[in-house]
């Protein structure tokens, strides 16, 4: 990631992730809160968040944040743990593609479950 | 009111007189190129309590084992020569007196995340290179010394911004004790980031974004995780940590 973009602008949005995200994730529990704490892991209530598209931004914008938070974080430690061309080239594209990878499987679950394939 | 009393000449003479009292100096030896593993020395050694623990190693030197290597030279916390891990901390030698230690053993290792050259001395050579890496001048194009220049007016305010980070000498004991350094190699390292601070903050120079450029890596210095044990170990007063955040600030883009 650092070879496409500047170490600074990664650290800003590592940084800006966190802060939304703990927005959103603020947004979730409140909302998980107002519905008893059972009712709302029935599988009829889960799919209905789904089916509720602001709900489903919600989720579809937590998976994505967290995601790019987690990922960069990680490989923040990794290069941290040992260094060398090959393997923080190798820390950094793999990251970046078990990231992407996480985020479109995440979003394929929230798009089916939102289209009522599920 | 306290009465006065006069001094006489038997208590003259034993306030001058050589204390008794005494500490075991555990020295670490080690030659990479002939051992295998690092002993320790120990020597029974009396002090004063103006000692430092550099007149103990070099009284040891002198009078019971010739071999041990040891780097210093002014004896005055100038030079940053003698930087080494003393009772588990990093401290200069020369700045350290065995009296303050309040301990009857006292350990000298060589400082941490530095190679090792023998016994107490550690190599300088990537600190320095890093150090000129970060290009510590000031970079402009005109100068104070071509003809009809004038001298670079600054005012309290602006020496302010940097004073403090040009106290450095060079003595290492930062990086030693930077948790980064332990495990990154590769990272730039406080005494680096804190000299690329002191150019920045000085308002006589135009080499900002070429230095920003230099510590916006990989290793540079988002590696800091802000322990703070830089500053905590520096003999100088020098604020490494704090100089990491004030950078930050110009690459986050809350300070200009």
């Amino acid at each position: 990631m650092s070879s496409i973009m500047r170490e600074s602008h990664i650290m800003k949005i590592h940084y800006l992730t966190a802060l939304v995200a703990v927005g959103f994730v603020i947004i979730h529990i409140m909302v998980r809160v107002m519905q008893g704490f059972s009712d709302s892991l029935l599988f009829d209530n889960v799919i209905a968040n789904y089916k509720s598209i602001p709900y489903a931004i919600v989720l579809e914008a937590m998976l994505i944040l967290i995601s790019v938070h987690g990922f960069n974080g990680l490989r923040i430690i990794l290069l941290e743990i040992k260094q060398g061309r090959v393997y923080e080239n190798a820390v950094t594209y793999g990251c970046l593609a078990a990231m992407i990878i996480l985020i479109a499987y995440g979003s394929r679950t929230i798009i089916m479950a939102s289209m009522g394939m599920v | 009111m306290a009465a006065i009393f006069p001094v006489s000449s038997q208590e003259k003479h034993e306030k001058t007189k050589p204390s008794t009292k005494s500490i075991t100096l555990r020295i670490s030896k080690f030659n990479p190129g002939k051992d295998h593993a690092t002993t320790f020395l120990e020597f029974p050694v009396s002090y004063e309590k103006w000692t430092t623990v550099l007149d103990a190693i070099l009284e040891v030197k002198n009078y019971h084992d010739h071999s041990i290597g040891v780097r210093y030279s002014c004896r005055q916390a100038m030079c940053g020569s003698c930087g080494m891990i003393i009772n588990g901390k990093p401290k200069l030698a020369c700045f350290t007196k065995i009296s303050e230690l309040d301990s009857d053993v006292v350990t000298v290792e060589p400082m941490n995340n530095f190679p090792l050259i023998r016994d107490l001395v550690v190599g300088f050579e990537r600190m320095f290179s890093t150090h000129k890496r970060i290009k510590p001048y000031i970079i402009r194009e005109d100068s104070e010394i071509s003809s009809g220049a004038k001298e670079f007016l600054q005012t309290p305010e602006d020496v302010e911004k940097y004073i403090q980070f040009s106290g450095c000498i060079k003595c290492g004991l930062c990086n030693s004790a930077c948790p980064t350094m332990a495990v990154d190699s590769t990272f730039i390292g406080p005494q680096g980031l804190a000299q690329a601070y002191r150019y920045i903050a000085d308002n006589r120079d135009q080499g900002k974004d070429e230095r920003l450029r230099i510590i916006d890596e990989r290793h540079g210095i988002w590696g800091c995780h802000f322990a703070g044990s830089c500053s905590q170990v520096c003999p100088k007063g020098v604020d490494p940590a704090m100089g990491i955040q004030l950078l930050r600030g110009y690459l986050l883009g809350y300070r200009k």
